[in-house]
């Protein structure tokens, strides 16, 4: 689903957030990448979003080349991502609804049924009688489940988030993944950049540790889950079922 | 935990016809656009109405020389001119060229004033009567009085008098309504300013309607950003704002023509006595249908071109980030 080669993205200031990376994700999976804040991972799915541009190196997506698609093009190949993101980025000038269903509207599906597609996408992050609520008014958890309605509301096959439980306290962080996991099987392919590294762990998906733009060396990955299994009250089996 | 159970997937959703989703979608924006100028009455009062006075202008100014021209056309017996005729012509010959002048197709009639009723009419006119009664020999000419044929035009006028003035009978030729032809000049010539005016204001409507919107893009910059993140086109993002300026001109367009409209009724009483005075039946001449549409025509182009202009400035440099 996902194909990163020989990545490279390098600012203008000269930092450079991505150093020759290679990864791939498949179709169907659920990845998170983690790392620390500054380890590259914004970076990435910004490549992935094309909301910018590698220096070097190739992003391929579902089969397509991303430097191929021209700017004209960049909407087009957005509608069929899903995306979420740590501050949810909602539109507060107007209800839930409305916000759900910008992705249907974008792409020209009419009101009627765009009204079916919202109701059943609310419906599965459990916001089904807070479609005429005002963003504001609801909670983060919330806000971030209207974020998460609304990037699967025009049924992508993949959905990336950053951190999207950033903000969230670790019951609604659990919540948020246990929605996530639910569409990965239904086989939405899922990236999840978070640096949450024990609620990661209770999920029990793949993980790509990036560190400095690069991936983290295995044994670094090993020491992380001992640290953690070693001192985890429960087991992530007990959290997550 | 709120989620349901029974996660059923989201249905695919017929997509409805694609001309009447097009056309819904249209609306549904226009709407939009139109709610969002209501939230902020006064704001948006205050720019129809700068676009209403800008508009209402050249066209009270269009409506002046418009009702000016009417009144200059019922001066045609005012383009009537007089062919002095020599003193040795005779009463017979000055009646037979009056005969072969009216038979021209640039003349509409001839009145010949023979010498003697000259002489009448000016002694009981100027009170000199007794004085004149002494002279021996009356000192005026017969004289023609011409009236040209409505068609003539400006050139065919100057002809027709220096033809007239060509024969051999007459002595002098004496246009007297000179300043009938100088009107209709200075009309044109208004004419055309209120023209080069009216551009340079429908530019001052471009401008503040350009800069209206691009206000209103930078009022409305994240939900820009956070639309084209999920995938809008500049197609989509500009519509809402092309829409304000299309209800913006619109709604000036309209309110020009009842800014008009309220000063042609406050002229109204004014004509009507002034008219009384001159015994004339003139009234006053309104906007037509055409003309009022021309107005508002001009009112939503030049809303659409401004946010046109502002959209396609400012819409692109707001991308994501
Ligand atoms: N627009 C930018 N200009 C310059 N440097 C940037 C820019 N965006 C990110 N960086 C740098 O790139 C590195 C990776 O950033 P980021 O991908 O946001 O990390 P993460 O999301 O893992 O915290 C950081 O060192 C950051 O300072
Ligand atoms: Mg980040």
């Amino acid at each position: 689903m996902i194909r990163i080669e020989d990545v490279t993205k390098r600012f203008p200031g000269g930092q450079e957030a991505l150093r020759g990376l290679t990864l791939s994700v498949d179709r169907g999976e659920m990845v998170f990448i983690t790392g620390h804040s500054g380890a590259g991972k914004s970076t990435l799915l910004r490549l992935i979003a094309l909301i910018d541009r590698p220096t070097s190196g190739q992003v391929i997506v579902d089969g397509q080349n991303t430097a191929r698609v021209s700017r004209r093009k960049i909407p087009a190949y957005r509608r069929q991502l899903g995306m979420v993101f740590q501050d949810h980025k909602l539109l507060y000038d107007r209800p839930v609804f409305d916000n759900v269903a910008l992705p249907l509207i974008i792409s020209g599906i009419g009101y009627r049924d765009a009204g079916r597609r919202v109701r059943a996408a609310l419906d599965q992050v459990g916001l089904l009688n807070k479609e005429k609520r005002h963003p504001e008014t609801l909670s983060a958890g919330e806000q971030q489940r209207v974020g998460i309605a609304r990037a699967i509301v025009s049924r992508p096959k993949l959905l990336i988030a950053d951190e999207p439980t950033g903000n969230l306290d670790p019951d609604l962080s659990l919540e948020v993944m246990r929605i996530f996991r639910r569409f990965n099987e239904v086989g939405v392919t899922l990236l999840i950049a978070s640096h949450d590294l024990a609620l990661i762990d209770q999920l029990g998906c793949r993980r790509i540790p990036l560190e400095n733009g690069a991936l983290q060396v295995e044994k670094d990955r090993d020491e992380v889950s001992d640290y953690f299994e070693g001192a985890g009250a429960h087991s992530p089996e007990d959290r997550w079922r | 935990m709120a989620v349901s159970k029974t996660s059923e997937p989201i249905p695919a959703g017929r997509p409805a016809g694609p001309v009447s989703a097009w056309f819904l979608c249209h609306v549904n924006t226009s709407v939009d656009a139109l709610g969002r100028l209501a939230r902020q009455p006064f704001a948006s009062l205050m720019i129809l109405l700068v676009i209403a006075v800008t508009l209402a202008l050249p066209a009270a100014m269009y409506l002046v020389i418009k009702n000016a021209q009417s009144i200059g056309s019922n001066w045609e017996n005012a383009l009537d001119f007089s062919i002095y005729l020599k003193s040795d012509v005779t009463l017979e010959d000055a009646t037979r060229l009056a005969g072969l002048i009216r038979q021209r197709a640039d003349v509409a009639q001839v009145t010949l004033i023979s010498a003697q009723d000259a002489l009448d009419e000016f002694k009981s006119a100027s009170g000199f009567g007794a004085a004149l009664d002494h002279l021996k020999t009356n000192p005026l000419p017969h004289t023609l009085v011409v009236r040209p044929s409505g068609a003539n035009t400006e050139q065919s006028m100057i002809l027709l008098h220096e033809e007239v003035g060509n024969l051999p009978e007459a002595d002098l030729v004496q246009v007297d309504t000179e300043w009938v032809q100088r009107f209709h000049a200075i009309l044109d010539i208004l004419r055309r300013a209120i023209a080069i005016g009216a551009v340079l204001l429908g530019v001052a409507i471009v401008v503040i309607i350009g800069n209206t919107i691009r206000l209103d893009i930078q009022n409305r910059r994240d939900e820009i950003e956070v639309t084209k993140l999920i995938g809008a086109s500049n197609a989509f993002v500009r519509r809402p704002f092309l829409y304000s300026g299309l209800w913006y001109g619109l709604g000036g367009g309209l309110l020009a023509l009842a800014l008009v409209r309220y000063g042609l009724y406050a002229l109204e009483q004014p004509v009507r006595r002034l008219a009384g005075l001159y015994n004339s039946a003139f009234s006053v001449l309104e906007l037509n249908l055409s003309e009022s549409l021309l107005i508002t025509g001009t009112g939503v182009l030049l809303g659409l071109a401004g946010s046109w202009l502002a959209a396609a400035r400012h819409m692109r440099r707001i991308e994501p980030r």
